[in-house]
C-alpha cells in the first residue's frame, strides 16, 4: 500500500509545479482541491481502519476539496478576476525554482534523523516541498486570491508531515489548524471583497497607496 | 538476421501509415470518412514523380538539407531497439550519438529554410531551433533515467530494460518518463499543442514553414523524413510505455506494430481535442517537460 | 600509435627540447628581415616562410617527444638574482604545442594575402609582433622557470596588445585595446602574488616536480585561487572575459584565429601546470572548475546567440568552449577525488581533445571571418547574405567549421562532447548522488544553443539574397587566404571521421596528467565508441552520397524551373525583408532575457501607424564591463579625484608631507 501512497504524493507534488506554472486562478483553484482530496484519502492508505480515521478522511475531502474550494471560487467570481497578471517572478523562473526547491527538499529529507521506517517514504520530501511550494506561490503573486492559494498549499504541506507522525491524528489539532485556515479565508475573503471595491482591483501591491507619506 | 531484415523493413515501410492512421483518427472526430490510410504513401509516390520549382536565391545547401536531415534520420532508426529487439546499430554510448543526430538534422533543416531568404521561413527556422534546446535537455534527463535503471549505455539495453517488474517497482518515474517523453515526441514532431501540420498559415508553423519552398522530389524526402522521426520518437516512446516482452520474437513484433498503431491514434485524438498552444507558452510546457524528467531522475535516484 | 614502437622517432634523431627552441627563435626573429629591408612585402613574405618552416621543425619536434623520446633539459645562466632559468618540455606542453604551430602556420601564410604590406599600414609591426607572439607562447610553454614564465607571459600579453592595436586609429579599438592591457596586467599581478608563494613553498623559482608540492602547506590554497585569477582571466572565464570580446573583434583576423585558438589555451595550460604541481587537491577545487566551467559555457553561448557582430559571436562561442573545456578538467578532478576513475578519463581525455579541436576550428572559422570582413568590409551579420555564391570556397569551408563547432557528427567537435557525456552518464548510473551527471543536460542546452549561434552565424550571412550594397560585390579571397583555411578543415574532417587519431594522441598527455595506468585508461575509453563512431560516420556521409545522387539523378530526369521565392503572396519582395541574425536569434535571447538582456530602444507606438521618423536600436550590452566594471571604476575615479587636492603645486606642503611620512614610520613600531 506504501508505494501506492508515495504515487500519491508524486502526484501532490507534480500538483505543486502545475499551480506554480499556471496563470488561470480557476484551474489552481480546482489543482488545490485535488490535493485536497488526495491528501484525505493518504492517512486511510498507511494507517489501519478505524471509525476516527474515516471521520478524518471525510472531514478532511470536505474541507479541503470542497468547501474551500468552493469559497474561493466564488470569491473569484464575485471579483471578476479570470487570470493572476504579472506576478512579481515570471512563471517560467517561479517553475525553474519549484523544481530546484523539490530537489533540495529530497536532499534535505536525507539529513534529517527520521525513524528508519520514515526512511524510504516520500512523506517528509514531498511534505517540505509543498511547504515551500506554498512559500513561493504567497511570495510571488499579486493577487489576493492567489495568496490565499498559497496558504492552503503550505498547510497541505503541514498536514503531509503530520500524517507521518502520529498513529492516529489528534483530531483537535488538525481541526484547530483547518478553523485557522477557514477563518483566515473568510477574513481573506472579506478583505478582497472591499480591495475590489475600493480599488477596483484585487493587486494587492495597491495596498501601498494606502500608506501616509 | 531476421530480427535485422524485418526491423529495417518495418523502419523503412510503416512510418508514413503513421501519419495515415493519425490523419484517419482526426476525420473520425471530425465526423468525416478522411483519406484512405495509405494515402501518405501515394502522397510521396506522387511526389517523387513531380518536377521541381527552385527559388533563384538559392544554393546547393537548400537542396542538401533534405538528404542529410533523411540520412541523419535512417541512421538513427538504425540505433533504435524496435519491438524488444536489439537494434542492427548498437554499442556502448549510442545514446549521445542518437541524439545529436537529431541536432545534424536541424542544422541541416535550419539552413536549408534560411537559404531561401524568406522571412516567413526565417521565422520558422528560429522557431525550430529554439524550441528543440528547450527540449533536448529533457530528452538528456530521460536517457540518464532510464540508463541508470538499466546501468548500460547502449540504447539497445536501456529501451528494452523496462518491463513490468520496472512498472511495478518505479510506477511514478517511468510514468512521469512516459509523459515528458511523449511532450517531447509532440514537440519534437510538430503536433498539436505546439504546431499544427496541417495548416499552411505562416504565422502558425515552426515545421511546415520551413518547408514552404521545397517541391517534388524534395518534398518527398522532407515527408518521409518527418514520418521516419514521429516513428523513431515513438518507438522510444512505446519503448518506455508497454512493458511487455513475451519471448516469441514475431509475437513482439505484432504488439509493437500494434502499440505503435495506439499511439498513431493517440496522438490523432490529442490532435482533435486539444488547441495549439500561444507561442509563448511553448517553451513553458517544454520546461515543465524537463522538469518532469528530472523529476523522475530525482525519485530514481531513491 | 608511435610509442607502441618504443624508443626514439626513427627518423627523427634530435632532441625536441632543442628542435622546439630553435623554432621558438625562428619565429621570434622572423619578422626582423621586414624591418632591415626596404621592400615589406618581401619581408612579410620571408617571415611567412621562416614561420612555416619553423612551424614544421617545432611539429617534428613534439611529433619526437609524443614517440617516447626523451626531452633534455636547457640551463640558462642569466645574471638575474633568481637563479638559472630552465627550459624543457613534457607531454602536458605538447598537448599547447601540436595546436600552436599549425595555426601559426597557417596563420602566417594567410596574413600575406590578408594583410598585403604593399596596400595596408604596419604591416612591418604586425609581422614582427605576430613572430615574438608565437615564440613567447612556445617559450610560456616551454618555461620550467617562475621568472622566465613570467617574462614569456608579459612578451606574449604585450605583443597581443600591440598586435591587436593595429588599426590603432578607431576609436573602438583604443577602448577594448586598453581594456586588454588592463585586465591583462590585473591577471599577471595575481600570477606574481601566485609565483612569489611558490617560491616560498618550494623554495625556489624553478617549478617544482609534478605532484610535489603538499596540500597541506600553507599557501596551497592561495596558489591555487590566485593561479584560477590569473590564468582563469587569460582563458576568458566568466566573469574575468570581460576583455575578450572587444578584443577578438577588434584585432586582424588572423591574430584573433590566435588569440582564440592559442592564447586562451595559455591560460588553461597555466592553470593545468600550477594543479600539477600539488599531490591532492582540496575537495572544493573540482566542484569549483566545474561550476564556472558550467556558467561561463552557458552565458558564454547564450551571449554569443544574442551577437550582431560576427567576430563578437566567435569571440563569445570562445567563452563557451573554454567552458566545455573546464567542465572537462572539473570532471577530472571531481572524479579523482571521489575516486571515479571513469570521470577523471573521461573528464581529461574530453578537455584535451576539445584544446586541440577548439584549436583548429575556431582558428579556422576566425580566418574565415577575416575573408568575410575582406570581401564586405563590414562585421555585421545584418548587413551581409547570399555570399555563399559569391564564395563558392569559403562558405563550404565556414560550413565545416560551424558544424565542427556545435559539436555535431560527423566532424570533430562531437569526440570531445562525446567524452564528457560518456563521463556524466556513467556517473549517473554508478554514482549515488550523481551531481556530475548534470553535466549531461547542461551539455544538451549548450549544444542547443551553439546550433542557434551558428545556424544565425552561417545562414545569414552566407545564405538568402545580400542585404547590403557591399555584400552582393564582395569576392572570394585568394589560394593564400583559403589555403590554410583547407588545411585547417582537413583536420577537422579527419579528426572527426576517426577520433581514434585524437584518442591516441592525447592517450600519453593524460596518463602523464593523472598517472592513472595505461590499462585502466583502455578500460574506460572502450566504453566510448570511437570504432563505431567512424563506422557510422562513414555511413552518415555514404548515406547522405547515395541519397543525393539518386537525388540529383531524379531532378537530372524531372522537369524543374526556377522562380522567386514563395513569399505568401507578398508581391514586392526586397532583400531587407528577409529575417536577419537578430531577429532569428529574438525568441532565444527572450527567453534568456535575464542573462543577456539586451537594451532595446524601439520607437513608442501611440497610433497604429508611426507619425514620424521613428528608430529601432538593438545593442547587446556586456554585462560585466558595461554595467559592473565600468560604473564602479567611474565611481572609484570620482572619488579619488578628491585626493587631488593633495596635490597643490606648494614646496613647502610636500616637504611636510615627506616630514608627515618620516614621522609616521618613525612612530609606528611603537
Amino acid at each position: 500500500m506504501n508505494s501506492f501512497a508515495d504515487q500519491l504524493l508524486v502526484l501532490v507534488m507534480l500538483i505543486n509545479l502545475v499551480m506554480l506554472g499556471t496563470s488561470r486562478l480557476n484551474f489552481s483553484i480546482r489543482a488545490v482541491a485535488v490535493q485536497g482530496v488526495i491528501l484525505g484519502i493518504l492517512p486511510g492508505l498507511i494507517h489501519p481502519f478505524s471509525g476516527h480515521l474515516a471521520g478524518i478522511t471525510i472531514g478532511i475531502i470536505l474541507a479541503k476539496g470542497v468547501v474551500i474550494p468552493y469559497l474561493i471560487s466564488d470569491a473569484v467570481h464575485k471579483a471578476h478576476i479570470k487570470r493572476e497578471v504579472e506576478p512579481y517572478i515570471g512563471y517560467v523562473p517561479t517553475l525553474l525554482l519549484g523544481a530546484v526547491f523539490t530537489a533540495i527538499s529530497f536532499a534535505f529529507a536525507e539529513k534529517l534523523p527520521l525513524a528508519p521506517e520514515h526512511k524510504d517514504l516520500l512523506f517528509v520530501p514531498a511534505s517540505i516541498a509543498t511547504l515551500l511550494t506554498g512559500f513561493l506561490l504567497l511570495t510571488t503573486r499579486r493577487k489576493a486570491i492567489s495568496q490565499v492559494i498559497g496558504y492552503l498549499v503550505m498547510e497541505n504541506g503541514i498536514f503531509i508531515f503530520g500524517m507521518l507522525l502520529t498513529e492516529a491524528m489528534p483530531v483537535m489539532v488538525e481541526a484547530g489548524a483547518l478553523l485557522d485556515l477557514l477563518v483566515g479565508i473568510f477574513v481573506m475573503g472579506i478583505v478582497i471583497n472591499h480591495i475590489s471595491r475600493e480599488f477596483s482591483s484585487i493587486d494587492t501591491s495597491r495596498l501601498r497607496t494606502l500608506k501616509e507619506e | 538476421m531476421t530480427d535485422i531484415i524485418i526491423h529495417c523493413a518495418v523502419a523503412l515501410l510503416f512510418p508514413p501509415l503513421l501519419l495515415g492512421v493519425i490523419g484517419k483518427t482526426k476525420a473520425a472526430f471530425a465526423g468525416r470518412v478522411g483519406a484512405p490510410y495509405f494515402q501518405p504513401y501515394y502522397d510521396l509516390i506522387k511526389l517523387f514523380r513531380k518536377g521541381s520549382v527552385f527559388s533563384e536565391t538559392t544554393t546547393w545547401v537548400f537542396r542538401a538539407g533534405p538528404v542529410v536531415t533523411l540520412s541523419a534520420t535512417l541512421i538513427a532508426v538504425l540505433l533504435i531497439p524496435l519491438g524488444r529487439h536489439a537494434a542492427p546499430l548498437s554499442f556502448s554510448g549510442d545514446l549521445i550519438l542518437f541524439a545529436y543526430l537529431f541536432g545534424l538534422s536541424r542544422f541541416f533543416t535550419t539552413l536549408a529554410a534560411l537559404d531561401t531568404g524568406s522571412s516567413f521561413e526565417g521565422m520558422g527556422a528560429a522557431r525550430e531551433a529554439t524550441f528543440s534546446c528547450l527540449a533536448e535537455p529533457t530528452l538528456f534527463f530521460a536517457l540518464i533515467t532510464l540508463a541508470r535503471m538499466s546501468k548500460s549505455l547502449t540504447l539497445s539495453t536501456i529501451l528494452t530494460h523496462p518491463t513490468l517488474a520496472t512498472w511495478l517497482a518505479a510506477g511514478s518515474s517511468m510514468l512521469l518518463l512516459s509523459g515528458a517523453l511523449f511532450i517531447i515526441l509532440l514537440a519534437e514532431n510538430c503536433r498539436i499543442p505546439f504546431d499544427d501540420p496541417n495548416t499552411h498559415l505562416e504565422l502558425t508553423m515552426i515545421h511546415e514553414v520551413m518547408v514552404l519552398d521545397h517541391s517534388g522530389p524534395a518534398l518527398g524526402i522532407i515527408l518521409y523524413g518527418a514520418a521516419l522521426k514521429l516513428f523513431v520518437l515513438g518507438a522510444i516512446f512505446v519503448n518506455v510505455a508497454l512493458p511487455v516482452a513475451t519471448g516469441d520474437p514475431l509475437t513482439d513484433w505484432a504488439i509493437f506494430i500494434v502499440a505503435m498503431l495506439a499511439l498513431a491514434m493517440a496522438i490523432g485524438i490529442v490532435e482533435s481535442v486539444m488547441a495549439r498552444l500561444r507561442l509563448v507558452r511553448i517553451p513553458q510546457l517544454l520546461i515543465g517537460a524537463t522538469i518532469l524528467s528530472a523529476f523522475a531522475m530525482l525519485l530514481v535516484l531513491r | 600509435m608511435w610509442g607502441s614502437r618504443g624508443g626514439a622517432f626513427v627518423f627523427f634523431p634530435a632532441d625536441p627540447t632543442t628542435c622546439l627552441l630553435v623554432a621558438a627563435t625562428i619565429i621570434a626573429f622572423s619578422g626582423v628581415p621586414g624591418l632591415l629591408l626596404n621592400r615589406p612585402a618581401l619581408g612579410q613574405l620571408i617571415a611567412a616562410l621562416c614561420i612555416v618552416a619553423a612551424s614544421i621543425l617545432g611539429e617534428l619536434g613534439v611529433i619526437a617527444l609524443l614517440s617516447g623520446s626523451p626531452a633534455s633539459t636547457c640551463r640558462i645562466d642569466w645574471p638575474l638574482p633568481f637563479g638559472p632559468a630552465l627550459l624543457s618540455v613534457d607531454l602536458l606542453s605538447t598537448l599547447f604545442l601540436l595546436p600552436l604551430f599549425l595555426v601559426a602556420g597557417c596563420a602566417s601564410i594567410y596574413s600575406v594575402a590578408y594583410w598585403p604590406a604593399r596596400e595596408k599600414a604596419g604591416a612591418g609591426k604586425l609581422t614582427l609582433f605576430l613572430g615574438l607572439f608565437a615564440a613567447a607562447m612556445v617559450v610560456v610553454v616551454m618555461a620550467r622557470h617562475g621568472v622566465l614564465f613570467l617574462m614569456a607571459w608579459e612578451v606574449m600579453a604585450l605583443s597581443a596588445y600591440f598586435l591587436l592595436t593595429t588599426e590603432q586609429q578607431s576609436s573602438e579599438v583604443q577602448r577594448s585595446g586598453t581594456v586588454y592591457l588592463i585586465a591583462t596586467h590585473t591577471g599577471t599581478m595575481a600570477l606574481f602574488v601566485m609565483f612569489s608563494l611558490l617560491r616560498g613553498t618550494s623554495g625556489t623559482f624553478v617549478f617544482p616536480l609534478s605532484h610535489s608540492i603538499s596540500q597541506a602547506a600553507p599557501a596551497a590554497s592561495i596558489i591555487i585561487v590566485t593561479a584560477l585569477i590569473g590564468f582563469g582571466g587569460k582563458a576568458g572565464l566568466m566573469p574575468l572575459h570581460f576583455w575578450l570580446p572587444g578584443a577578438h573583434a577588434n584585432a586582424p583576423s588572423h591574430v584573433s584565429a590566435m588569440m582564440s585558438g592559442l592564447m586562451l589555451k595559455m591560460g588553461i595550460y597555466g592553470i593545468l601546470r600550477t594543479l600539477s604541481f600539488f599531490d591532492v587537491l582540496p575537495d572544493w577545487l573540482g566542484w569549483l572548475i566545474l561550476l564556472i566551467g558550467t556558467w561561463s559555457a552557458i552565458i558564454g553561448i547564450a551571449l554569443a546567440a544574442a551577437q550582431r557582430d560576427l567576430k563578437r559571436l566567435l569571440a563569445y562561442s570562445s567563452i563557451e568552449n573554454v567552458g566545455i573545456i573546464f567542465i572537462g578538467i572539473g570532471l577530472g578532478l571531481v572524479g579523482q577525488r571521489t575516486n571515479n576513475p571513469y570521470l577523471v578519463i573521461c573528464g581529461f581525455f574530453g578537455a584535451f581533445i576539445h584544446i586541440i579541436n577548439h584549436g583548429m576550428f575556431k582558428s579556422l572559422l576566425f580566418l574565415g571571418s577575416g575573408v568575410l570582413i575582406h570581401g564586405t568590409g563590414t562585421r555585421e551579420i545584418d548587413r551581409m547574405g547570399g555570399l555563399a555564391r559569391r564564395m563558392p570556397v569559403t562558405s563550404p569551408l565556414f560550413l565545416v567549421g560551424s558544424i565542427a563547432i556545435c559539436g555535431l557528427p560527423p566532424l570533430n567537435g562531437f569526440v570531445g562532447e562525446l567524452f564528457l557525456y560518456v563521463g556524466a552518464i556513467t556517473d549517473g548510473i554508478v554514482d549515488p548522488l550523481p551531481l556530475a551527471a548534470l553535466i549531461a543536460p547542461v551539455l544538451a542546452l549548450v549544444g542547443g544553443l551553439a546550433v542557434i549561434s551558428f545556424v544565425k552565424l552561417y545562414g545569414i550571412i552566407f545564405l538568402g539574397t545580400p542585404r547590403s550594397e557591399a555584400a552582393s560585390h564582395s569576392h572570394d579571397a585568394t589560394a593564400a587566404m583559403t589555403g590554410p583555411m583547407i588545411l585547417l578543415t582537413v583536420g577537422c574532417l579527419v579528426t572527426g571521421l576517426a577520433p581514434v587519431l585524437l584518442v591516441r594522441l592525447v592517450t600519453p598527455v593524460v596518463i602523464f596528467f593523472t598517472g592513472l595506468a595505461f590499462p585502466d585508461i583502455v578500460r574506460v575509453t572502450s566504453q566510448v565508441p570511437l570504432v563505431p563512431l567512424t563506422i557510422v560516420n562513414i555511413m552518415l556521409i555514404f548515406l547522405a552520397l547515395v541519397i543525393g545522387v539518386a537525388y540529383l539523378l531524379r531532378l537530372r530526369t524531372s522537369p524543374r524551373s526556377l522562380g522567386a521565392t514563395w513569399r505568401c503572396g507578398y508581391l514586392e519582395p526586397t532583400s531587407r525583408m528577409q529575417y536577419t541574425g537578430t531577429s532569428f536569434s529574438e525568441m532565444a535571447v527572450g527567453l534568456l532575457g535575464t542573462i543577456v538582456s539586451p537594451s532595446i530602444r524601439r520607437p513608442g507606438l501611440a497610433t497604429p501607424i508611426p507619425t514620424a521618423q521613428a528608430r529601432f536600436d538593438y545593442t547587446v550590452t556586456e554585462t560585466v564591463l558595461d554595467r559592473i566594471l565600468t560604473p564602479t571604476l567611474q565611481w572609484v575615479g570620482l572619488a579619488f579625484s578628491h585626493l587631488r587636492k593633495v596635490q597643490n603645486g606648494q614646496l613647502h606642503i610636500y616637504i611636510l608631507y615627506i616630514f608627515a611620512t618620516l614621522f609616521i614610520l618613525m612612530v609606528w613600531p611603537l
